[in-house]
Order: C-alpha cells, then sequence, then structure tokens
C-alpha cells in the first residue's frame, strides 16, 4: 500500500495528539512542504525514490514533534517529468498551496524551469541531484554535487591512481554531460592530455544499440595509451551499456568506467557480476560504514516496506537538506524564506559517510567526494574518500566561468565578476 | 605459493627468527600508507616488502590485492583475513593464527586498482612459474596492461619451463611485443615486428603505435633526430597551430588577443582618455586598434605582432614531425607493420559493421513482426504493440523471481510470455478492435488510449525502476572473431530468434490452414465468410498471434537492453515505420525496411561516431523521404491483395 | 435573424466573451491565482491548436500526428526574440560597468556566451541572424511552420499518401523534428531548450499583469479563428473538403483538385498551431524538444476525438476539459479513493482513467462530448437498421447524412 496524503495527515495528527498538547492552539496549522518530483514519464524511474524520501523524512520530524510547534505537511505534486509543468507546478505549490520551501527536481532543464518561478515569488528550493555547475541562485540551495565535487576528483583519480592518458567521454546528449564534458576538457588539457587523445560521443536518451560505441571505445587502445572511460550516460541507457560492455569482454583492469550517474539504484536493474571493478564517483554509497548510514539505511527500507531497496546519493543530499533546513527554521524561528536563507550559511550537518556537510554562502555544499568499485551484489566498495571538497558554483577551468565566483552573504550575488568587480545579474541565466 | 615454500623451507634450515617479524615490522612502521595508499606514492614500500625476504610478505601482499587485508575495529590491529563461514579467520602479520572475527568487527582495507595492478606487477616474478596456471594467467594479464623493461627478462627465462600450450603461446607472444619495444638491439626489435606481419591483434597496435608517435616543432634549420617529414604551411599544419609553435620555439612574439587589448587600453586610461582617444568612442573594434597603435607609438604597451610581421615569420620557419623514437630502422619498420596492418584493419571494421547492422536490424525485425501481422495483414494499427513488448519483458522478470535458474526461466519465460500476450491481445481485439474495423483512425486512437493506461498500470505495479532481466550465463560474452570483428552472443540469439520467427510466420501464411483463412479474411471478408470461415474468429486468432509474437520479442529485447515501463514505447514508433518502409502485407517488406533502416543508421553512425542522435535524426528523415518515392514501401503488393 | 448554421458560433462567442470577463473580474480581486490564469490562458491557446486540428482530421479526414511540431516551431520562434532580447538587457547593463563601451562584437559575442554558455558553446548560430528583431522573428512565426508544412504537405499528398500512412510519416515527421532540436549542434540549445520565456524584455509588470496580458491576448486570437473557421466550414469550401473526407476518388473525378485543398488545409492548420505555439510559450516560460514528442500530437488528437469531430465547439471543449482534469489531477489536491483493499491515488492512476476514457469514447460515443448537445437539441441520427451508408462508411456519415 502507498502511503497517501491522508494515511499521513491521520498519523501526523495522531503524533500532534499525543505528544505535543501545549501547542494544542497550532491544531490545524502545518507548515506546508512542497515535493516537486516527477511520478510519471521518463524521469518517474529516479524521482520517485525521491519523493518517498522526503515522505520518510517528513513523518520521521513529525514523529519527532514536528517544527516550530507546528506538523508538518507534505504537497506532493506531479509534474510528469514535463519540464513547462515544473514551472506551472512550483507557481501553484507556491500561490495556491503556499508552501515554505520546495523540494525538488532532478534534470536541469526542469531546474531552469522552475528557477524563473521561484526567483519571482521568493521561493525556496533544494535541488538534491549533482550537476553541472554554472549556476547560482539566490532562492536555491544545491546539496547535489557541483563538478569540482564529482568529476574533478574522478579525473584525479584516473590520471594519478589509474595511469589513463587516453579519455573516452560517454554521454547523454543534454546539458549535464555536454557541460561536464566541457569542463573536463579544459580541465584535461590544462594536465597535459592533448586533444585528439579526448573521444567525446553523445547518444539519445535510453540509447540501447551500444555495440558499435563500445567497440569505439575499445579500439581507442590501438596506440598504446591506457584508456579510461567518464560516463554520464544518464538514467537506463545505462543498462544496455553495461550489459553490452560486459559481453564485450572489457574489464575494468584494462578499461575503467568511471560514471556520474550511475548509483545503487540504476545497479539495481541488472546483474553486475560482470561489472565488478567500474568505477563511480559520488558523495554517498550505500556500502558505508556508519552508525548513522545504517539507521537511515533501515528506516528506509522500514519505510518502503522492501528489505531489497537501496540508498543513493540524491536521497542523501535529501537528508542533508531537509535536516539542515530544519535546523535552520529552528534557528531563525520562522519558515519566512529571507531568514531561513540567512540562517542556512554555514549551516552543519553530519554527512552519512562521516564528518560534516556544511553549506556555504555560495548555496553549495561542503562535502567529501567518494570513488566507489562496483562489487558483484551491486553495492559499491569505497576506495577512495577525499577531505571535504567546497562545492564551486562556477568551474574555474573554463575561462568565461573563472572570474565569476558566488556569495550571497557578503558579496550578496550569484555571478560577481572578480575581474571587473561587478554582479553580472541578480537573477539566473536561465 | 611454490616461493613461499621454499622461503619457508630455507628459513627452517637458516633459524632466523628475526626475519619473519621483517613483513610485519615494515607494515608497522608504514600503516598510515598502507591504510590510504596511493599508486604514485606506495611502490616504494611495495619493493621493500618484496625485498624483505619474510615468507609473509607475499601473503600480505596478495591479501592487500585481494581487500582481504583488515582492520579489527576493537584494537586497531591489522590481520590477514581468510573467509570461514560467516565471518573471518584472522591470521596476525607474523603468520601466526589469531582467532575468527565476524564482518562487522571489521574494516577492510580497500585499495585501488593502481596500487592493486603495482601489487601484481611485483608479485609477478615469482608468479610467472608459480605451478598455479590460473596464478601464472594473472602474471600475463599484469605484465600485458603494464609492460615493462623489466619484465622482459623474466618472461623469456619462464617460457621454456611452461607446459601449458595455451599460456606458453600467451608468452611468446608477449615476449615478442615486448622484444620490439624494450630490445637493446635495432635488429632483434625489427625481426620482432616483421615476424607478426598483417596481425589484428589490439596488443600489437598498442605496442607499435608509441613508436611511430611523433611530435611536431618549429626550427629555421632541421632538427636533430629521427625526422619523420617536413610539414607544408596551410596543408599539413594550420597557420594557427603553426604560430603556436613558432611562439612557443620562440621564434615569433605571441599575438595580441582582444582580452590584452582591452586589459591595456584600460590600465593607460587616463581622465577619460586612452591615449588621445575618449573613451566613449572606443566601442568599435577600428576605434580600439587606433588607440593601441598609438599607445604602441608611445611605450605604453609592447608591440603586437601584425598581421603581416606573423605571416613573415611564418614563411621564413620550417615545420618538422620528429619521431619520438630515436632509432629510424625500428620507426621504418613499424610504420610498414602498421600500414599493412590498417588495410586489414579496414576490412575488417566494416566487417564488424555490417554485423552490427545486421544485428540492429534483427532487433527492429523481432520488435515489428508482431506488426507485420496485426497491421500488416490485418491493417489494424495497434498503439498498444509496444506494450505487449512490455509485458513481454516484465513476464521474463517475474519468471527469474521464482525460476532462479537462467536457462530454464527463459525456457518458462518464452511460452508464457506468449501465452499472456497472446490472451491480451485477444482480449483487445474482442473487446476494442472488433468494434471498429470499419474506422482505422479511430482504432489507432483507443489503442493509444489502451496503451497509456496500461504503461501507467505497469508503473504502479512494477515501479518505476528498471528490473533487472538478466540472461543465462552461455549467452555471457562475445563471439570473438579476431580483435576487431567480435559480436555479442546475445546479439546472436535475437538474430536466430528473428529468423525461427521469419521461418515461422512463412509456415504459417503458406502452409496451414489458419494462414490460408487469414489471407482469404483479409482480403475480402464477405466472401470468406460466405465460404465458411468464421471471419470473428480469424481476426481474433491472428491479433492474438501478432500481439503473442510481440511478448516474445519483449523477452528477448529485455536480455539485451533494460525492463522499464518505457521499453516499448522506444520500440513503437520505429516498428511502425519498419513496417511502412518495407511495404504493408509482406513480411519480406518487413525483413527488408529491417535491414534498410538498420544498415542505414550504422552507416551514418560510422561517418558521425561522436554523435548517435544526429543518426537517429537523419535515418527518419531518410524514411519520410523514401516514403515520399515509395508510398507502397520496399516490397509493394499488387493487384487484388493491394486491396484499395 | 441569424442563420440557425450560424447559431452556434455565436453562442460559442458570447460563452468565451462572458468567461474572458468573469475570469478577468476574479483576478483583479484575487479569487483565482496568477499559476490559474496561465494555466487558462495556456488552455485557450491548446483550444486554439485543437481548432486547427478540427479541421483538418474533423473536415478534411486528414489525421495528422505532428501538428504540435508546428505548435512547437511556433513557440521556438517567439521564443527566440525573448530570449535575446533579454539577454541583451542584460549584458548592455553588466558590460556598462566593465570601464570601456562595449563593442557591437563584445556585446554579440556576451549575449552567445550568456545564452549558449551552459550548452556548452560561445557562439551565435546562423539560425539566430533574425533573433535581434521582434518583427522578423514574429514573421518566422508564420514563415518557418508554413514553409516546412507546404513541404512536407506537397510531397506527401503528392505521391498520394493517405490514411494511416499518412498519420505515421506526420509522426515520424514530428519525431525526427524533435530528435534533431535534442541534439546540441542544432542552435537551439538542445535537451534545455529556451527558457525563461515569461519574462518578457522591457517590460516592467509583475506576472499578475502579463499573464492577464496573455489570457486576453490567447481569448482574442481563439475569438478570431474560431469565426474565421466557421466561415470558412460553412462555405463552399467546407462542403469540398468534407467531400475529400468521405470520398476523395469522387472529388477528384468532379474536377476538384483534391490535392490542393489538402495542401491548403494542411499549411493553414500548421500556421494557426503555430500561432497558438507563439502565444503558448511565454506563458509556459520554457520551450525544449520534449514538447514536439509524438504523444503530444496524439493528445491533440485525443482532444479533439472527445470533444467530437467535425465541429469546432467540440475541439474547444475536448482540448479545454481534459487539459484542465490533467492539470488538476496531477496537481496533487485530489482526494485519494480509498477502496478498502488499497488507495486509489490519483497522481498515479490519472492516466488510467484518462486512458480508459479515450477508449470509451472512441467505442460508444464517437461524436465525443458534442454529441450530447445533439441530444439536447433533439437531433438524432436516421436509423438505418444496419444497412451501410456508402463504400467507406466513417462514423460521421451518418450525421452528414442528415444535415
Amino acid at each position: 500500500m502507498k502511503l497517501t496524503r491522508r494515511t499521513l495527515l491521520s498519523s501526523a495528527a495522531a503524533a500532534a495528539a499525543m505528544t505535543m498538547p501545549r501547542f494544542a492552539f497550532a491544531e490545524g496549522e502545518t507548515i506546508k512542504i512542497g515535493v516537486l518530483h516527477s511520478l510519471s514519464g521518463t524521469m518517474a524511474i529516479s524521482e520517485t525514490t525521491l519523493k518517498d524520501t522526503m515522505l520518510m523524512l517528513i513523518e520521521q520530524q513529525n514523529a519527532k514533534g514536528g517544527l516550530l510547534g507546528k506538523q508538518l505537511e507534505a504537497v506532493v505534486v506531479d509534474p510528469a517529468s514535463d519540464w513547462p509543468l515544473f514551472a506551472e507546478k512550483a507557481r501553484e505549490l507556491l500561490t495556491v498551496s503556499k508552501v515554505d520551501v520546495m523540494f525538488g527536481c532532478w534534470t536541469s532543464v526542469s531546474r531552469k524551469s522552475v528557477l524563473p518561478v521561484i526567483e519571482e515569488l521568493n521561493g525556496l528550493l533544494f535541488y538534491p541531484v549533482q550537476y553541472e555547475g554554472e549556476e547560482s541562485s539566490k532562492n536555491v540551495f544545491y546539496t547535489g554535487a557541483a563538478p569540482n565535487q564529482q568529476a574533478i576528483p574522478a579525473v584525479d583519480y584516473y590520471l594519478e591512481e589509474l595511469g589513463v592518458t587516453k579519455f573516452a567521454l560517454l554521454g547523454t546528449d543534454y546539458v549535464y554531460p555536454r557541460t561536464t564534458n566541457n569542463i573536463l576538457e579544459a580541465y584535461l588539457i590544462s594536465k597535459g592530455i592533448p586533444k585528439e587523445d579526448i573521444f567525446v560521443n553523445y547518444t539519445p536518451f535510453g540509447h540501447s544499440d551500444w555495440s558499435k560505441i563500445v567497440a569505439d571505445v575499445v579500439a581507442l587502445g590501438a596506440d598504446g595509451k591506457k584508456v579510461g572511460v567518464i560516463s554520464t550516460i544518464n538514467g537506463d541507457a545505462n543498462i544496455g551499456f553495461y550489459k553490452e560492455l560486459a559481453a564485450a569482454g572489457v574489464s575494468a583492469d584494462t578499461l575503467p568506467v568511471v560514471a556520474f550517474s550511475v548509483g545503487e539504484e540504476e545497479l539495481s536493474g541488472l546483474d553486475t557480476s560482470n561489472l565488478v571493478g567500474h568505477l563511480a564517483a559520488w558523495n554517498y554509497f550505500m556500502s558505508a560504514d556508519t552508525p548513522e548510514n545504517a539507521a537511515f539505511i533501515a528506516a528506509w527500507k522500514a519505510f518502503i516496506k522492501d528489505d531489497k531497496r537501496v540508498t543513493n546519493d540524491p536521497m542523501e543530499a535529501h537528508y542533508i537538506g531537509f535536516n539542515m533546513w530544519v535546523n535552520a527554521v529552528t534557528a531563525a524561528g520562522t519558515t519566512e524564506v529571507d531568514a531561513v536563507r540567512t540562517a542556512m550559511w554555514g549551516q552543519e550537518f553530519p554527512n552519512l559517510t562521516g564528518g560534516m556537510a556544511v553549506m556555504g554562502a555560495n548555496h553549495h555544499l561542503t562535502k567529501p567526494v567518494l570513488i566507489g568499485e562496483i562489487r558483484a551484489d551491486g553495492q559499491f566498495d569505497i576506495i577512495s574518500q577525499t577531505e571535504p571538497v567546497p562545492g564551486d558554483a562556477w568551474t574555474d577551468y573554463l575561462p568565461e566561468s573563472a572570474v565569476l565566483e558566488a556569495d550571497w552573504k557578503d558579496l550578496q550575488c550569484g555571478m560577481y565578476n572578480k575581474d571587473t568587480k561587478t554582479c553580472v545579474q541578480l537573477t539566473s541565466n536561465y | 605459493m611454490r616461493l613461499t615454500t621454499c622461503l619457508l623451507v630455507a628459513f627452517c634450515l637458516l633459524p632466523l627468527p628475526s626475519l619473519a617479524q621483517e613483513a610485519a615490522r615494515i607494515v608497522a612502521e608504514n600503516r598510515a600508507q598502507i591504510e590510504k595508499p596511493s599508486r604514485q606514492t606506495i611502490g616504494p614500500l611495495i619493493a621493500e616488502l618484496v625485498g624483505s625476504n619474510d615468507p609473509m610478505a607475499d601473503d600480505i601482499l596478495s591479501a592487500w590485492a585481494d581487500k582481504r587485508l583488515v582492520i579489527r575495529k576493537s584494537d586497531s590491529a591489522m590481520f590477514v583475513a581468510v573467509a570461514e563461514g560467516d565471518g573471518f579467520a584472522l591470521i596476525a602479520l607474523d603468520g601466526t593464527p589469531a582467532g575468527t572475527a565476524a564482518k562487522a568487527e571489521l574494516t577492510e582495507l580497500k585499495p585501488n586498482a593502481g596500487v592493486r595492478g603495482l601489487i601484481a606487477t611485483a608479485l609477478v616474478q615469482f608468479t610467472l612459474s608459480d605451478p598455479d596456471p590460473r596464478k601464472r594467467q594473472a602474471a600475463l594479464t599484469s605484465i600485458a596492461q603494464d609492460p615493462t623493461a623489466e619484465a622482459l627478462e623474466p618472461l623469456r627465462a619462464a617460457i621454456a619451463s611452461e607446459e601449458d600450450a595455451g599460456l606458453k603461446a600467451q608468452k611468446v607472444r608477449l615476449e615478442r611485443l615486448l622484444t620490439l619495444r624494450f630490445d637493446p638491439s635495432s635488429q632483434a626489435r625489427v625481426a620482432a615486428i616483421d615476424s607478426f606481419g598483417s596481425d589484428l591483434g589490439l596488443d600489437l597496435r598498442a605496442a607499435l603505435n608509441p613508436l611511430v608517435a611523433t611530435t611536431r616543432i618549429a626550427s629555421s634549420t632541421p632538427p636533430e633526430g629521427n625526422i619523420a617529414r617536413e610539414l607544408r604551411l596551410g596543408s599539413d599544419i594550420p597557420e594557427d597551430e603553426a604560430y603556436v609553435l613558432l611562439v612557443a620555439a620562440s621564434l615569433a612574439p605571441a599575438r595580441l588577443t582582444l582580452e590584452d587589448q582591452r586589459a591595456a587600453l584600460l590600465a593607460n586610461l587616463k581622465d577619460g582618455m586612452v591615449a588621445g582617444v575618449p573613451v566613449a568612442e572606443l566601442n568599435t573594434q577600428a576605434a580600439r586598434d587606433r588607440a593601441y597603435t598609438a599607445l604602441e607609438a608611445s611605450g605604453a604597451v609592447p608591440v603586437a605582432a601584425t598581421d603581416d610581421e606573423a605571416k613573415a615569420a611564418l614563411k621564413a620557419a620550417k615545420f618538422y614531425e620528429v619521431y619520438v623514437e630515436p632509432d629510424p630502422a625500428v620507426t621504418e619498420a613499424a610504420e610498414e607493420a602498421l600500414t599493412r596492418i590498417g588495410t586489414k584493419v579496414g576490412i575488417m571494421q566494416t566487417a564488424d559493421l555490417g554485423l552490427d547492422a545486421l544485428s540492429l536490424a534483427s532487433i527492429y525485425f523481432l520488435a515489428a513482426i508482431g506488426l507485420a501481422i496485426t497491421f500488416g495483414v490485418m491493417g489494424v494499427i495497434n498503439m498498444a504493440h509496444g506494450e505487449f513488448i512490455t509485458i513481454g519483458a516484465y513476464t521474463g522478470y517475474v519468471v527469474q523471481l521464482y525460476v532462479p535458474d537462467y536457462t530454464l526461466s527463459i525456457l518458462v519465460a518464452l511460452p508464457l510470455a506468449f501465452a499472456i500476450t497472446f490472451a491480451a491481445g485477444v482480449a483487445l481485439e474482442r473487446l476494442v478492435i472488433r468494434h471498429l474495423y470499419k474506422r482505422p483512425l479511430e482504432t489507432l486512437l483507443a489503442t493509444f488510449g489502451i496503451s497509456i493506461a496500461l504503461q501507467q498500470i505497469l508503473k504502479n505495479v512494477f515501479g518505476t525502476q528498471a528490473r533487472p532481466l538478466t540472461s543465462p550465463a552461455w549467452l555471457d560474452g562475445a563471439l570473438v572473431i579476431n580483435d576487431v570483428v567480435s559480436i555479442s552472443y546475445i546479439r546472436i540469439a535475437i538474430f536466430v530468434l528473428a529468423l525461427i520467427f521469419l521461418a515461422f510466420f512463412l509456415y504459417l501464411m503458406k502452409r496451414t490452414r489458419l494462414g490460408l483463412e487469414v489471407r482469404a479474411v483479409t482480403q475480402n471478408p464477405a466472401m470468406a465468410a460466405s465460404m465458411g470461415i468464421d471471419p470473428d474468429r480469424i481476426n481474433m486468432l491472428t491479433f492474438g498471434l501478432g500481439s503473442g509474437i510481440a511478448g516474445i520479442a519483449g523477452v528477448a529485447i529485455g536480455l539485451f537492453a533494460k525492463v522499464t515501463s518505457e521499453l516499448g514505447t522506444d520500440y513503437i514508433v520505429q516498428s511502425f515505420m519498419t513496417v511502412v518502409v518495407g511495404g504493408v502485407g509482406s513480411i519480406w517488406g518487413t525483413l527488408s525496411g529491417a535491414v534498410m533502416i538498420g544498415s542505414f543508421q550504422k552507416v551514418i553512425e560510422f561517418f558521425n561516431p561522436s554523435n548517435t542522435l544526429a543518426a537517429q535524426t537523419y535515418m527518419i528523415l531518410f524514411i519520410i523521404l523514401f516514403i515520399q518515392f515509395r508510398p507502397r514501401g520496399i516490397i509493394a503488393l499488387r493487384g487484388r491483395a493491394a486491396g484499395d | 435573424m441569424t442563420h440557425p448554421r450560424h447559431r452556434s458560433a455565436l453562442i460559442f462567442l458570447a460563452s468565451l466573451a462572458i468567461f474572458t470577463i468573469a475570469v478577468t473580474i476574479a483576478a483583479q480581486f484575487g479569487l483565482v491565482s496568477t499559476s490559474f490564469v496561465k494555466t487558462l490562458g495556456k488552455t485557450l491557446c491548446l483550444c486554439l491548436a485543437a481548432l486547427a486540428m478540427d479541421l483538418i482530421w474533423g473536415y478534411a479526414g486528414i489525421l495528422s500526428l505532428g501538428h504540435m511540431a508546428f505548435f512547437a516551431l511556433g513557440g521556438y520562434m517567439v521564443g527566440m526574440w525573448l530570449m535575446y532580447a533579454r539577454t541583451e538587457e542584460i549584458v548592455i547593463a553588466s558590460m556598462s560597468n566593465g570601464g570601456l563601451p562595449a563593442t557591437p562584437e563584445e556585446i554579440s559575442q556576451g549575449i552567445a556566451t550568456q545564452i549558449f554558455g551552459v550548452v556548452g558553446a560561445s557562439d551565435l548560430p546562423a539560425i539566430w541572424s533574425f533573433a535581434n528583431s521582434l518583427p522578423l522573428q514574429l514573421a518566422l512565426v508564420v514563415a518557418v511552420p508554413g514553409l516546412l508544412a507546404l513541404i512536407f504537405g506537397w510531397l506527401a499528398f503528392r505521391s498520394r499518401v493517405t490514411g494511416v500512412y499518412l498519420s505515421i510519416l506526420t509522426q515520424a515527421m514530428t519525431l525526427a523534428l524533435a530528435l534533431y532540436l535534442f541534439q546540441n549542434d542544432s542552435g537551439l540549445r538542445g535537451n534545455n531548450g529556451l527558457s525563461g520565456l515569461q519574462n518578457l524584455p522591457g517590460v516592467t509588470a509583475g506576472q499578475d499583469a502579463v499573464s492577464l496580458w496573455f489570457f486576453w491576448a490567447s481569448a482574442a486570437a481563439l475569438a478570431l479563428t474560431y469565426v474565421g473557421l466557421h466561415a470558412i466550414v460553412s462555405g463552399k469550401f467546407g462542403s469540398v473538403i468534407r467531400a475529400i473526407r468521405d470520398d476523395e476518388a469522387r472529388v477528384r473525378f468532379l474536377g476538384y483538385s483534391v490535392e490542393g485543398y489538402k495542401l491548403f488545409v494542411f499549411t493553414l492548420t500548421a500556421v494557426i498551431c503555430a500561432f497558438a505555439g507563439a502565444l503558448y510559450y511565454p506563458q509556459a516560460g520554457i520551450i525544449n524538444p520534449a514538447e514536439l514528442a509524438p504523444i503530444a500530437s496524439i493528445y491533440l488528437a485525443v482532444w479533439v476525438a472527445v470533444g467530437g469531430r467535425g465541429r469546432l465547439y467540440g475541439a474547444v471543449i475536448g482540448a479545454a476539459l481534459v487539459s484542465l482534469l490533467s492539470s488538476w489531477f496531477t496537481g496533487g489536491r485530489v482526494p485519494s479513493v480509498d477502496l478498502g483493499i488499497g488507495t486509489i491515488n490519483w497522481v498515479d492512476w490519472w492516466l488510467v482513467l484518462l486512458g480508459l476514457t479515450f477508449v470509451c469514447v472512441t467505442l460508444f460515443s464517437p461524436k465525443g462530448i458534442g454529441g450530447l448537445f445533439d441530444r439536447f437539441a433533439g437531433v438524432h441520427a436516421p436509423d438505418r437498421k444496419g444497412a451501410p451508408l456508402g463504400p467507406d462508411d466513417g462514423s460521421l456519415q451518418e450525421k452528414e447524412a442528415q444535415e
């Protein structure tokens, strides 16, 4: 049975009645949290899990007594993987449901669609997915990784630990792979890798015919350089890709693949025994050995009533984002957006992988980068964990972005040109 | 292991108990480095361990590489762990057993692949002649991945004693590959290169290509070294690139970029004027150039090369490509060998492309064959056909939940998928399509409604995550003809399945009573009915059959791609186009449609390897144009069978 | 007074006027939210597209499954100007702080970097050449989709592609266009598309005002198009295209240029769709290639089918009803239904309901919702006791026969 809003509300009401007699006057008044994740359409595969995560976090918080003496209420909408609908639903959440905060979006284009609306109406959005950077909005907190928290460390690992000197950048044809690959190309060239040793390929969403591309990549090894694949292939196209890799007998020793969009959730869709040793870079792996993580996994499995469900990085991002927001609201004593935003800067919360995540004034998190090797059971062996890396909104490796900086606290600008010392624009470049 | 035993024997003979502590001591001293190793710095430590002569060093290193070196959480002591039941048996670093522990009490050290490679390389000299063939194989793999000059001598020494024929062949090949790169004698290297002939091996090309690697330099006089060729400006090397080489060789000053110019102008901004030009006028490039020239004249900024000066500098210099490899005999032999191989690789690549195209064609054919029956023969547009494919794939997934043996589960899933989608097809025909035979466009709409409803129901039932559908082990891997041409077994299986369906379809339509009746009902239902054929029954069976085949196709497609509720959607438009391009009503048409679409797509991919999306776009454009010129498809039915 | 044939058009125009005024008043008093005004404005644009679909399918019998491609192209054309002009404002404002006045090259370079930086390019592609001029770009709104429809239609009708083949061909057209636009190299920002379109350059009024302007514009466009199309279909031209729908060969033998009529209708409807798209996307705020996916055009056909083909008000009713219901059900504010064994969560089950509704409408009510009006008006189809109406009996001939 799915947990619906009605059951949630009734349990919430019951909890309120039992634990909070003092705030009897607040009964019926709730703090509303908008959950803006696609429940149908192509992105439902990834986003439904995040909706469930939010419902779990809200339920947990209500069990702890709510927030500011009020119960939290989730308002779940379905933007149906339709980008204009994201903007419409966001406007609806802010003006009709009057939510205090929103957690949502997965693809960059959905975020770009929502941005003008929340900037206009001064809403607050927590965005939980690793993304291409080059953005810092006053009204968004980015709890996923920026390129320097995922892509750059992974490339460093290739260069330093695996001695890779030739790169194949494979991606799905949309903005995240395009921008990430641009940054990586600039970074690799700065590291002395010649341009002709960087092979780039873009495939459509849901691509399934991988044999020629895999053959092309294998053939790259013909000039005697160690080849490494950097995959920004999105979603279920990965399944066909990994199946073809396995069939071609490509072992991680000869041709390692590091993926930025493949986590436990994606691997649960295939047999990983042939993929052992291939890599993924994230800020979280389910196999992290900490008590917080064990508790989170246990709570998740109990909530979703399925012992086989896995946890993944964007879930941790929502976990950190939600708890930081709760703490910021508690500190500010109100859910009013500007007060909460000010309270968010410098907010700390323990990562599930150990250490503390810190929210920077550029609205990005500081957190460690993990590199994991795929195991036969679909989990990852964490083989490298960096010191906490502050998320960089504007990359240092593209000339146009290197001069830009985001700082909402002191500079009060998300796109500040350090050379001309001016704020290029206050609202975002959609 | 033999080394360990040898050493153990040696230690028993020479009572030197302190040596047995040596490895443990080294580990203890470098504990931090071992817990967080880096390929860049761990080399000396591994060498020290290997050189320690401690019998445990080998065990510790291999345990470390296997992620079996553990730390007990309670006291941070380090052990070698051996899996035992649910937990591990622990062995202390000096070789003494240290009891057991559960997994939760231990932290495993996980060195990265780079470090593991170094450990394997360090252990190579011991394991090249190890009694265990698997260890010898691992040693060879390790050398092949990381060829070094040091490995050449141990490898040569290990050839004679090799008994396993397969391993011996590998060793001989590896020895020649190492010879052509690292042997001190020029003749030996050339001989090794020539001995390969036009071998297609990727490893050979990987060894040869670095020999012919070149660098480009600019120079006013012919440079020292093994010159590959002189570059002609313009045709061999673009002018911009050549100028960069000139700057690098300090033969010319750097060109002025627009940003530099802007910065220089800003730096010389005084009282709203730059070199006498008012700032407000600097809003065109010409004005900025004027101001900069004025600044140059006053000496305020360095003189930048003008276009004419740049041209002159380019003319004055010469550009060369120089081999990195100093030995001309070797580079010449390598170039020749690569040319030989290159031609053959080209032919093989074409063959591989052909195989890929054939495989893609068989997938399209398989997805479309059900439609060839429902749409091609009956003329019913069934937009829910894609969902029938999806249902087939999910059937495969559900069967695997209950039948863990993959081979058996596939054997169960195929007929079951047929049965389920057959039933679904019959139900759809009876409940909906039957009423709409006279209104084909509305069939399209109604079945589209069914399609979105089914898709959402599947999503609600199975969730939105992709579900695993694993092929049996005998379908794993690929048929490798050589290092260029290979095709995965699963694709071969799909190809065979497509052939079986083709044969089945032909047999059914041409040789059975049902086929005869189907053809009769399609051509003239009223006449068929008056001959005693029940058109309702025939329509129902035909539609069920087409849907059932879609179910089987779903299992096959799920095996090689993914199982999600969107699986069918990806194929539906393509399938319709396959049928239409081929020519409605003819199975040979569908076949040729699939072959044409598959090959065309692969050919475009070949010309534009970095953008697969473009290939799909042009493929559809091509189909649109093709239908304009052959509206009835490749194989057009003529006469009465053509219907309208 | 008025000919009964025109009665439906008058009733429609009156209802539209009342509706527009009511929404405007309600918005002034804050009774409906800005987001709902936007939704209504967008719905009117969809109704406009549905009108075009009704003309080509309901009247001319050509089931085009690619008309949303023209709708989206119109949106792209107007979006290019919106995006360019807005970015130009930002770039000029930011460059004025740079010390030196900007050169025209620097400005266009700055605009290109702003627009395309996010997809990893920094040059303005050639297709943006006219984006700096509103009149030129507005001309393209009509010219580009119109020309595409003209060429495609000419090719298709010339080679006598008809029926379901044409449907599949138009579907292939929109798929090819969508895939082309998905590519980053197409110069329209690939998957990201054009965004931030609701912010009109040079306009300082808030979205509450802007949304009303667009609502009025959409209502006016719908009214004008309705009148125009009503005039077309109730005249001689309308009779010819209905005749083509019912028996193409006979019309050809009567000496009419069937291909010419079809091509005209195809191009005209494409232009109407493009116009609707140009009004729709500034309200939606973002346009990207997913808008051209084949399914969008199928929905368009479904709206018309649900509303009732072959009558203009039917298309409008169908489009408005289905898209508003869709918006309501996915909004998460519909209470779940507890069935005892499980709960029906409408967000999950809405599509199932919608799909089954199509099936039922097609099976049991081929005239769609418009059929209900016939019943109220007491119009009944003649009872032919199952005898066929002609050689190629379509669902609408029964109705046509008694007119």
